[in-house]
């Protein structure tokens, strides 16, 4: 990169760009509530517009793209721990909801 | 000697924490960026469990409870010239977020660029962006109190969506509040030209990640707080 003694300094118009993919995915997920999508489409909607737009932020505006592999696994591996955070916490969700409905009959 | 020093362990207590020492502080890097950035990251990394920890509790509360959860969609809803639109409020503040992610991408880059004075000046527009938002917060706030949402009460069904909403969202705009202040001072030291003088405009792409963060969490507020 020519301007790797000047940090990161990238092109305006992919900057123009990430920002207009971001407007466009957050419209569609607006869309989604909009018309009132329910059951797995609204999940599988949403959570695809929130990962993308999350990718475009990590990648592009906070330049994960063009930092060294180091860096780039030291931050984002460690949060693949909290998938079981929210695994055990499911399991047990599910666990508390039968018991209320065994003992306490809802 | 070196050749099997490394095999054999340290006999005594003292040789073992000298060779603690000597491998923290024998001026290795891992990290080929400036400390600032590094810790920066390290400590966007240590915010991302936090916030995480507050939605995945969110998620155990909100599996877990009797009462029925509120329709945010309903709840947030604003009426526009007489039509009522779902999550306006909600999908304002997320469409600003957006934009002063925009803005400071561009100050970055011109600050990258020499450009002071346009630095300077994304910087600003970015922290008047980030301050609405917070505006609109306080603005969300008050009409779910006056509706009579508290942190261990909701008359629209579980008591755990209070104090999910104000945990979370407030959480959030604090840190927004926090970045607003962050912003103007990194401004203020752009327009002073200290970045001229120490030769890098760095901090400014540092102060950039944290934005970009804040606005890195509200995608996910956004999706499992208000449209799941």
């Amino acid at each position: 990169m020519a301007s790797a003694s000047e940090g990161q300094q990238h092109p305006v118009k992919l900057y123009l760009q990430v920002w207009g993919w971001l407007f466009v995915f957050s419209f569609m997920s607006y869309l989604v509530d909009y018309n009132d999508l329910q059951g797995v489409w609204r999940w599988t909607l949403v959570l695809m517009f929130m990962m993308i737009k999350a990718a475009l932020i990590v990648i592009f505006f906070m330049h994960m793209f063009w930092e060294r592999l180091s860096l780039v696994y030291a931050i984002l591996l460690p949060p693949l721990c909290l998938l079981v955070l929210v695994g055990f916490l499911a399991i047990e969700g599910e666990y508390i909801t039968l018991l209320r409905d065994l003992y306490l009959g809802r | 000697m070196a050749n099997h020093a490394s095999t054999e362990r340290p006999q005594t207590r003292e040789g073992a924490w000298q060779s603690l020492v000597d491998d923290w502080s024998s001026d290795r890097q891992a990290f080929k960026v400036s400390w600032g950035k590094a810790m920066m990251w390290i400590f966007l990394l240590s915010d991302t469990f936090v916030f995480s920890l507050l939605l995945i509790g969110y998620m155990a509360v909100r599996l877990t409870t009797p009462q029925p959860w509120p329709d945010t969609s309903e709840v947030f809803a604003l009426t526009v010239l007489g039509h009522e639109f779902p999550l306006l409020l909600i999908a304002i503040m997320t469409f600003i977020l957006i934009t002063s992610s925009g803005t400071m991408a561009m100050a970055v880059n011109f600050g990258y660029a020499r450009n002071r004075r346009m630095a300077a000046l994304f910087i600003l527009f970015t922290a008047i962006l980030g301050a609405s938002f917070v505006g609109l917060q306080a603005y969300e706030w008050t009409d779910l109190i006056q509706k009579g949402v508290r942190p261990w009460e909701n008359p629209m069904g579980a008591p755990q969506f209070g104090s999910a909403f104000f945990m979370i969202t407030g959480f959030h705009g604090l840190h927004v509040s926090i970045g607003v202040l962050y912003l103007l001072i990194v401004a203020r030291k752009v327009l002073r030209g200290d970045y001229d003088r120490s030769g890098s405009y760095e901090p400014v792409e540092i102060a950039g990640l944290y934005w970009h963060f804040v606005d890195l969490v509200w995608v996910f507020i956004f999706a499992f707080f208000y449209l799941l």
